[in-house]
């Protein structure tokens, strides 16, 4: 018996809301597979990996907290990838997001006001947008591939910050830890509601700017441009809209808000600058953004269900004693089911029977 | 009315249908092709000519009926077994690589491992012996189509078939290059070779083919000898009743109206390295006329509308002046907002985004120009009055379509084409630029749409119409220009044009040269 994918004459709008449920039952299942083979019980370890996290309230504070980047950087990513912009280099605009919106409280710590935080997250979305403006300026000027340049360029911003908090801007009081003097309180950005748990405002820029962008995208003459030049660029040229423009406003929108992503983290939830600020949000976003099929509200959800799996994963990690790692498997495993069943939406499945392969033998011979 | 008694078919087709999904592009075709015939296959674009003959090639399996060869039933399932059972086939849209040699090309169709110098060799003498002179070593982004043309056709001739289809061969070429087509095609039928010939040019299958066979909505209508039909009951046949004539006014006040559109000194120089560069085109279109450009395909036409549409703009702002004002620094918003209206060649992709709704099309070409009905407050989208003008142009031009707004790729090109020309049309435009528009129309929605630009431009608007097909031309403008290898000829006004004379100039003829053949015809 072989397995065929037949191409369907019209795309399937059950299988496109389908499929990221799909994806998600068959990453629950490779992942009982994965913790059977590592010796653990599987029911066990899943109900640590998702269940265990949801119960308490500090504990949905903190998948807020996951969840505030991730959604804020995904919504972006969706901008750039209908509009056909393969931003990669996310992970790299938070960093500098988060190098720019500290240049306040670390450089200059004796300024003490309430326009610090407000000041940090502006010029947080200016360094985040200036470093994608990089890629996109490759893109327009020498037609390089954005997939390559704002990957790589996540490496350069890696490396910067590592040496900005060994070097100039490392604590002097620190005791030669490689970080930076930790934020001033003008320069927190608060909790949402104190008394409960740790989520800070992040959350609520990530809950607007997805309605925002959702709104644009679905209502507005920009998104219906951003649409057009992603799907037929040539349609685009048509209608008066300019691709090189559409490759600046998508890099340096995603970037401005992967770059406020930054800030808020650095500022919210970790309250100084380290080697390392993030655990890869900027390359989990991608996941996020097609989990939620690139739909600005459907982000919201999946960025809630990757903030789970990082949660879950340090849970898992005390709980029954498995590698940090897994968290990196099931993210990569989600993004390949959910790229795997996309499939079905143009395509169905037909099993050849061996009757069919008889009939083929028969033509060939 | 078989035209063979005691000798047996050669291809003998009985009840061969094909099913897609709820449509049957064949519906239970009969068809025989006698030995040493050219078999004429009509019908309009969408008749299911071309599901046939893939079916006969073997790039589409039959859903049921039989095809036998020589007598014997077959079962072609590839093309390789069509070429292995000897048919030949020179597509419309041909398969070349640019970058390599004719012989290259020829060289790699073949299965065996021939040196590429014998299979030079044998091109070259295939090609004297036959009248299609070419140079098996020219680069293929060198060469015109009706040269590439002939690779296709010695690439077929190098497999020795008996059977040879031809789809839509003449589309591409100049009328003296497809009369040089005939002399080949007839030299292959003393020969004892058959051909099937796609076409729905009736003139040349009146002139050349023995017997056709007419197709209408997938199904065979009947079968015929041209000869002693006429264009008109040929027509008939295809399309199923009278095909609405075209009324073409008298121009009112010629020569002396407003020039609407004026091209002085258009210069560009080559984007890609096989696209054309347009040197010095001059043209003016003035108002209540219609210009038709004639020429065969890749001649810089595609590069003249990007040009005048502002899809790339000129160095000189005075190049291109749209209703008196310099228009050549302007994107094509802007043009659109002095009154132009812009339709391209390609349908889906240019001048359609596919998988977008019509409704969300009509936005596409009208954003700029409709801000105030289409968009409210800070740009959003008003989709109701956009759904109703989307109905307005549907039921105007009488588009048919599966659903109430439906996505762009699942209409019919024909269909498609009406409406993206009742789109424009809809504005009222005050400038017309339209290429190729009825390519791949049926006939009913070709008059339609011919009659609707014609109109127009009698109420007042400049029409410039870019075209490949003649007899469109011929019938709807005033004055006929054409562009060969980048460059634009002055336009004959309608009364001086001829076939001839047009059809030199595409080939290229010097326009002091055109005076020529006029006696000899």
């Amino acid at each position: 018996m072989r397995i065929e994918l037949v191409k369907r004459p019209q795309y399937s709008r059950v299988f496109s809301a389908l499929s990221p449920f799909i994806a998600l039952v068959l990453t629950l299942i490779a992942g009982a597979i994965m913790f059977s083979a590592l010796g653990k019980n599987p029911a066990d370890a899943l109900y640590y990996y998702f269940i265990d996290p949801l119960r308490e309230t500090w504990s949905l504070h903190e998948l807020a907290v996951k969840a505030a980047p991730l959604i804020l950087i995904a919504v972006g990513l969706s901008i750039c990838y209908l509009s056909n912009n393969w931003n990669i280099g996310a992970e790299g605009q938070f960093i500098i997001g988060a190098i720019a919106g500290s240049i306040l409280p670390v450089a200059f710590p004796t300024f003490q006001s309430w326009i610090v935080l407000p000041l940090m997250m502006i010029m947080g979305m200016i360094g985040g947008a200036a470093y994608g403006a990089i890629p996109a300026w490759l893109k327009v000027r020498f037609n390089t591939n954005e997939i390559l340049t704002s990957l790589m360029l996540v490496y350069v911003a890696q490396l910067f910050l590592d040496w900005l908090v060994r070097g100039p801007w490392r604590n002097p009081q620190g005791m030669n830890f490689p970080e930076t003097r930790t934020f001033h309180p003008y320069a927190i950005l608060p909790e949402i509601w104190p008394e409960s748990g740790r989520a800070h405002w992040g959350f609520v820029f990530a809950l607007v700017a997805a309605i925002a962008l959702w709104f644009v995208l679905s209502k507005t003459l920009r998104g219906f441009e951003i649409k057009v030049l992603g799907q037929s660029p040539r349609a685009g040229r048509f209608a008066g809209f300019s691709a090189g423009r559409m490759v600046f406003f998508a890099f340096m929108l995603s970037g401005a808000l992967a770059g406020l992503a930054g800030i808020s983290e650095v500022s919210g939830a970790i309250g100084q600058l380290r080697p390392v600020i993030s655990p890869g949000y900027g390359f989990a976003a991608i996941i996020v953004a097609f989990l939620g099929r690139l739909n600005p509200l459907g982000i919201v959800a999946a960025g809630l269900v990757l903030a789970l799996s990082y949660l879950g994963g340090e849970a898992a990690q005390i709980s029954i004693g498995v590698s940090d790692k897994v968290v990196r498997a099931f993210q990569g495993m989600l993004l390949f089911f959910v790229l795997a069943c996309d499939t079905l939406i143009h395509y169905r499945i037909r099993f050849a029977g061996p009757a069919a392969k008889a009939q083929e033998a028969g033509q060939n011979a | 009315m078989s035209a063979s008694d005691e000798s047996t078919n050669l291809l003998e087709v009985r009840g061969l249908t094909k099913i897609f999904g709820t449509l049957t592009a064949c519906d239970h075709i009969d068809l025989t092709i006698a030995k040493g015939e050219i078999h004429a296959l009509l019908g309009e674009n969408g008749a299911g000519k071309s599901t046939l003959v893939k079916m006969l090639f073997g790039s589409l399996e039959p859903h049921s009926g039989e095809i036998s060869w020589k007598g014997e039933t077959v079962r072609i399932n590839s093309p390789h077994a069509a070429r292995r059972l000897g048919i030949g086939m020179v597509f419309q849209h041909f398969s070349l690589f640019e970058a390599l040699t004719a012989a290259e090309n020829i060289a790699l169709s073949l299965d065996d491992k021939t040196p590429i110098a014998t299979t030079a060799a044998k091109a070259r003498a295939l090609s004297h012996s036959y009248g299609l002179p070419l140079d098996p070593h020219s680069l293929v982004g060198d060469l015109s189509v009706g040269e590439r043309q002939r690779i296709e056709i010695i690439r077929c001739l190098l497999q020795t078939p008996e059977l040879i289809i031809l789809d839509e061969p003449t589309s591409v070429l100049t009328p003296q290059e497809a009369d040089k087509l005939f002399e080949t095609l007839e030299r292959l039928k003393s020969e004892g070779k058959s051909i099937l010939y796609i076409s729905h040019r009736l003139e040349e299958v009146k002139r050349i083919c023995d017997r056709a066979t007419v197709l209408r909505h997938g199904k065979v209508v009947g079968h015929c000898d041209p000869r002693k039909e006429t264009a008109a009951s040929l027509a008939r046949m295809m399309v199923g009743n009278e095909i609405q004539a075209i009324v073409r006014a008298p121009v009112e006040n010629a020569g002396k109206a407003e020039t609407l559109l004026e091209i002085r000194g258009l210069d560009r120089t080559p984007a890609t390295p096989f696209s054309i560069p347009l040197r010095d085109i001059n043209l003016s279109v003035r108002a209540g006329e219609v210009i038709g450009i004639a020429g065969v395909a890749g001649n810089g036409q595609g590069e003249l509308f990007e040009a005048v549409s502002g899809e790339v703009l000129q160095k000189q702002a005075g190049t291109v002046r749209i209703r008196g004002k310099d228009a050549g620094r302007l994107g094509i918003s802007a043009r659109r907002k002095l009154g132009a209206a812009f339709v391209p060649e390609e349908r889906l992709g240019h001048g359609a985004a596919p998988r977008m709704k019509l409704s969300e099309n009509l936005l596409l070409s009208r954003h700029a120009t409709d801000a105030k009905a289409y968009l409210g407050l800070a740009g959003v989208i008003r989709n109701s009055s956009l759904a109703s003008a989307a109905q307005r142009i549907i039921s105007v031009m009488d588009v048919r379509k599966s659903a109430p707004d439906p996505e762009a790729a699942s209409l019919s090109g024909g269909n498609l084409q009406k409406f993206i020309i009742g789109r424009e049309l809809d504005r009222q435009p005050s400038l017309m630029v339209v290429n190729q528009p009825t390519w791949g129309v049926d006939a009913g929605a070709a008059a339609r749409i011919r009659q609707a630009l014609i109109e127009l431009a009698r109420k007042g608007s400049a029409v410039l119409v870019i075209s490949q097909d003649l007899d469109e031309l011929f019938e709807i403008s005033d004055a006929i220009a054409v562009m060969h290898n980048g460059e634009l000829s002055s336009p004959l006004p309608r009364a001086e044009a001829t076939f001839e004379k047009i059809g030199l100039l595409m080939g290229g003829a010097e326009p002091g040269h055109v005076e020529l053949p006029v006696e000899a015809a």
